[in-house]
């Protein structure tokens, strides 16, 4: 009998090492481009079904009060987002998959975030959203949203090369006590654990996402935050150019994976 | 989130005896009261909804009481047995007493 049970605890075992390779065989359509692994193919079963169904993933809560915004006048100059841009599902198409890109006047990168709250104080003349705050985050995740299931597509060239350069050192630069970089997890080690985490390659095309343990939506500069601490490194402020810099290099690196947002991921 | 907000989705018409899926979602951080302001030390006061319930042209079809233990912005499925055509009312109540409703209209055919 003793041994009867042992040995189901070994099947099961099996049964449970077996599952992970089955994930990488899986058809993963569009979330496997080339080598690339969107972090959908990452999450679990579960996870991937609350992100699937559009009702059911939370951060629409955070999308649906972001297209009230959109229409919502603000600040001095009278107008919303919708003055300037009309329709969003028109205008912001195919954003998500360009940005982070150059502001010419600022001669710096912007994402999304940043280029929100420039439209806000420029052009609106109102407050500046904070960051991680309901309405930046809900806001971005909407624009970004107009833009899902297109391929990310940014440009590195030209004047942007040497925010690109920065943001690859930065990938690959050790920090912190732990003395590692981004690429010691997410490069040679996407698919094993750490501790009890599964790592991820790190793709940048879910966000801003839904994180079951952040319990609400957070940005990608949120996350990098969360990894700067996890590798006991001094982390950057929000919307720091050193983390715009590496936005666009993981979106180089994620080239041609479909735009996600808002996902969900644990 | 500051703001609470309900959302509920049902079929618009079923067939009379069909059973169908209700889903809702509401924003709610769902203060577990076991957490501690980490500058104070102080217990963060208890905030969850503790009730659920769903009424179907007045008559109850679904309750649930919630704990602690249940996640922020909560997710709930329910099944329901179309009868009559009418109106299904959720209601959500939280610990301070404050009251969330939502209603949706069926048509059954």
């Amino acid at each position: 009998m003793r041994k009867l049970y042992i040995a189901s605890l070994l099947i099961g075992g099996m049964a449970l090492g077996s599952t992970a390779s089955q994930a990488e065989d899986k058809d993963w359509g569009a979330y496997k481009v080339g080598d690339k692994l969107s972090g959908y193919t990452y999450a679990t079963k579960e996870t991937r079904a609350i992100q699937d169904d559009d009702f059911e993933n939370p951060a629409q809560i955070w999308v649906d009060q972001a297209e009230g915004n959109w229409s919502s006048v603000e600040g001095e100059a009278g107008k919303s987002c919708e003055s300037c841009h009309n329709a969003a599902s028109d205008s912001m198409k195919g954003v998500a998959t360009r940005y982070p890109v150059l502001n010419k006047n600022k001669a710096a990168m912007v994402n999304v975030e940043q280029q929100i709250n420039f439209c806000r104080t420029s052009q609106m003349k109102a407050k500046a959203w904070k960051w991680e705050s309901a309405e930046l985050l809900g806001m971005t995740a909407f624009v970004k949203l107009q833009s899902r299931g297109m391929p990310v597509n940014v440009k590195i060239d030209g004047p942007v090369t040497p925010y690109y350069e920065k943001g690859k050192a930065f990938y690959y630069e050790r920090r912190g006590q732990l003395d590692m970089a981004c690429k010691h997890c997410h490069e040679d080690n996407p698919g094993k654990y750490a501790r009890a985490n599964l790592l991820s390659q790190g793709q940048s095309n879910g966000f801003p996402t839904y994180r079951l343990k952040w319990q609400k939506i957070g940005s990608l500069h949120r996350r990098f935050r969360g990894c700067n601490k996890n590798i006991r490194a001094q982390p950057f402020a929000y919307g720091a150019p050193e983390y715009v810099n590496l936005e666009l290099y993981l979106n180089s690196r994620g080239q041609g994976l479909p735009v996600e947002t808002p996902s969900v991921r644990n | 989130m500051a703001k609470v907000k309900a959302r509920v989705k049902s079929p618009k018409s079923v067939k009379k005896g069909e059973v169908f899926q209700v889903k809702t979602l509401i924003s709610h951080k769902m203060e577990s009261g076991r957490r501690k302001n980490k500058k104070t030390g102080e217990n963060i006061p208890r905030m969850i909804i503790n009730s659920f319930a769903c009424n179907y042209n007045g008559k109850e079809v679904f309750a649930s009481d919630w704990h602690p233990a249940v996640s922020a912005n909560p997710y709930m499925a329910f099944h329901v047995r179309a009868v009559d055509s009418g109106t299904l009312d959720f209601m959500w109540k939280d610990d301070s007493g404050k009251e969330y409703k939502k209603s949706a209209k069926i048509a059954v055919t």
